[in-house]
């Protein structure tokens, strides 16, 4: 198909670490829509993090991309030199990341950042760069005067706001927002939360968020890609979701997280622990605390199955 | 002689005009060129009750105080100002023995359970040692109540935990340690300090229900600090609502839920993310950030960013005053 943006294929990528080899992202097909918002929601060791950079070829070593396919706009991306990628990241995919102290360097003014940027990919003289940069930082929120400011003066979701501006700088065509707003408080995660929505109908870009916090995916995702021990174990556009999620970990999920809307609530648990991706358990991964594991769910790896049009559970019971 | 509160109905604890004022550190120079000291205002004058069995929550974002709050009660810190009753005893300026003794009766429980187990000892150790420093149990006798402690968190079978070591647990597990740890005293009183947030979304449930069961079993009363509202709703019966070191609004769950007064209540609630597409409500965006506690604004520290600020509240700072049974705010705009 033509109009995808983006159609990750059969993707491993495992560390290959002291104590043994991590799968941590295993066999994964995932497809978006030019414009499209993803929600990648999963826990911590899920893969979510490692898949988010092994689009952009940044997974950390002992971390290799063993196999799979990643097309970016009819490119592939796993065959690409480090000098063609190098051209791909920051101009047409970017990045922005949980905590920005750690993104930013501290001996750069907040400007700087924005006006390299954009200078390392575009023929720009330093004041058309600079002009533009300005433009930039007030569309997300920070005033010109703090143009000359370091890092380390601003707040946790004002830099966070600099994050934002550093990678919408050069107009890419995919976002990867990697826990955007994880480190940030509930009123601030709101205030980015809606920046991004906003900046992403002016823009029009494509963007996959991050997340643990399946919570914040209804405002805002088109669709959910949840995963579980290193596998997209449910792919679904964000309302069917949300109603009636198809994989029993989706439907376990949603059931023990509480909901500030409903009074008595009653929680649901999940029994056990997440596995460990050097040793995952046979058959399917949820399988040792599925309510709904049978035999062959302990055995097997269930297929990706299509239901209806649109959606993908990897679960036998379909 | 330990003074006592008189009164016909006793909290279990009671808090009174409580502050907790953190000197800033500063260089060499910047003390060279002035003598004035800043202080981090932390805790602010706060004042609340907690009844045996409650789970009283105080939630608020980071830097609210919430978590100094918590600390002083347990007497980790010493306040500036202000005085804690414990069973109607003021244990503001305990030491010593007594001290000692009361931390049989009240507990904490931390946020990072990485960083609240020592790696050095086995679990059972970890969980055991309040045992022989209160000089309960030692030896037999400890290892099988530890284990029946064990049992009881869900770290089954208990002789297998009893003997490794922090780092071959999960979060969720080690968290459950630190459940254990807390309550082997006995105690009355815990202090939980976010339990929850650093712990697998997946196992939250758990540790949540389980601190539920604790407390009805061993008949205990919680002191919850959160940021999670939605947490926050599920396991208080109270909740208080903290901003920059004071608290704004306090009462029955159902109350603050429903019928929130303050401005800063609204918006708070109205920003928590909720995980159902079909909800459509009203939403409120605050602009800006928190300011600093070290020059909290003039009158109400929420006027810079209430959408429905007055002079007046530039000027006068708003007492917490009772509007209704179990219902206080902090506001000029409510009557």
């Amino acid at each position: 198909m033509i109009s995808d943006l983006l159609r990750i294929e059969g993707l491993r990528v495992y560390y290959y670490t002291r104590d043994g080899v991590v799968m941590a992202v295993d066999n994964v097909d995932l497809f978006m829509k030019k414009g499209e918002t993803i929600g990648l929601v999963g826990e911590s060791g899920s893969g979510k993090s490692t898949l988010g950079r092994a689009i952009l070829r940044l997974v950390p070593p002992p971390g290799r991309i063993i196999s799979g396919k990643i097309v970016f706009d009819g490119l592939n991306l796993t065959e690409l030199s480090e000098e063609e990628m190098r051209k791909i990241r920051g101009k047409r995919i970017s990045m922005v990341f949980q905590d920005p102290m750690t993104s930013l360097d501290p001996l750069m003014k907040i400007g700087d950042h924005i006006v390299e940027t954009i200078m390392a990919h575009e023929t720009l003289t330093r004041e058309e760069a600079e002009e533009k940069a300005i433009k930039l930082l007030e569309q997300v929120g920070i005033r010109s005067e703090r143009f000359m400011d370091y890092p380390h003066q601003f707040s946790g979701g004002m830099r966070q706001r600099v994050g934002i501006a550093l990678a919408l700088a050069l107009n890419p065509d995919l976002v990867i927002a990697d826990e955007p707003t994880s480190s940030l408080d509930v009123i601030v995660q709101f205030q980015i939360l809606d920046l991004m929505k906003e900046l992403k109908n002016l823009y029009g870009m494509g963007m996959i968020l991050i997340t643990h916090d399946i919570s914040i995916i209804p405002g805002i995702a088109d669709k959910v890609a949840l995963m579980y021990a290193g596998q997209l174990v449910e792919f679904a556009d964000a309302k069917s979701f949300f109603n009636e999620p198809l994989h029993p970990y989706g439907k376990a999920l949603l059931e023990s997280i509480p909901n500030i809307q409903h009074s008595d609530q009653k929680l649901k648990y999940i029994p056990g622990n997440p596995p460990d991706l050097i040793n995952p358990p046979k058959g399917c991964r949820f399988s040792p605390r599925c309510p709904y594991a049978t035999e062959k769910c302990r055995e097997e790896e269930p297929p990706t199955i299509m239901v209806g049009r649109h959606r993908l559970v990897k679960c036998f019971q379909y | 002689m330990l003074p006592v509160l008189k009164g016909e109905s006793m909290p279990l604890l009671k808090v009174v005009d409580l502050k907790k004022y953190f000197p800033v550190q500063r260089s060499f120079l910047e003390r060279l060129l002035s003598r004035k000291i800043d202080y981090v205002k932390a805790v602010d004058g706060v004042s609340f009750e907690a009844e045996k069995g409650e789970v009283f929550s105080i939630a608020g974002e980071s830097g609210c105080g919430k978590t100094t709050t918590g600390r002083l009660i347990v007497r980790l810190i010493d306040p500036t100002e202000g005085k804690i009753f414990f069973n109607g005893i003021d244990i503001t300026s305990l030491s010593g023995e007594e001290l000692r003794k009361l931390r049989k009766r009240m507990q904490i429980i931390f946020q990072n359970p990485y960083a609240s187990l020592n790696p050095r000892m086995k679990i059972g150790e970890n969980v055991g040692h309040p045992l022989e420093i209160h000089g309960i149990a030692y030896g037999r006798e400890k290892e099988k109540l530890v284990m029946e402690m064990l049992e009881k968190v869900g770290l089954q079978p208990a002789s297998k935990f009893y003997n490794a070591y922090p780092h071959e647990l999960s979060g969720g597990q080690r968290q459950r340690v630190a459940v254990a740890r807390a309550m082997i005293l006995k105690p009355d009183f815990i202090v939980a300090d976010e339990p929850i947030s650093m712990i697998d979304v997946s196992l939250r449930a758990r540790i949540l229900e389980l601190m539920i069961q604790l407390k009805e079993e061993l008949d205990l009363t919680y002191l919850f600090i959160t940021h999670d509202l939605a947490v926050a709703k599920y396991i208080s019966d109270k909740i208080a609502i903290m901003y920059l070191g004071k608290i704004v609004e306090m009462g029955e769950k159902e109350v603050i839920f429903s019928d929130p007064k303050h401005p800063y209540t609204n918006a708070l609630l109205s920003a928590v993310p909720v995980p159902d597409p079909n909800v459509k409500r009203k939403r409120i965006m605050l602009k800006g950030e928190v300011p600093s506690p070290i020059n909290p604004p003039s009158g109400c520290r929420f006027h810079t960013r209430c959408p429905l600020a007055t002079d007046t509240c530039r000027r006068e700072e708003p007492k917490l005053v009772k509007i209704d049974d179990n219902h206080f705010v902090a506001c000029h705009t409510v009557k």
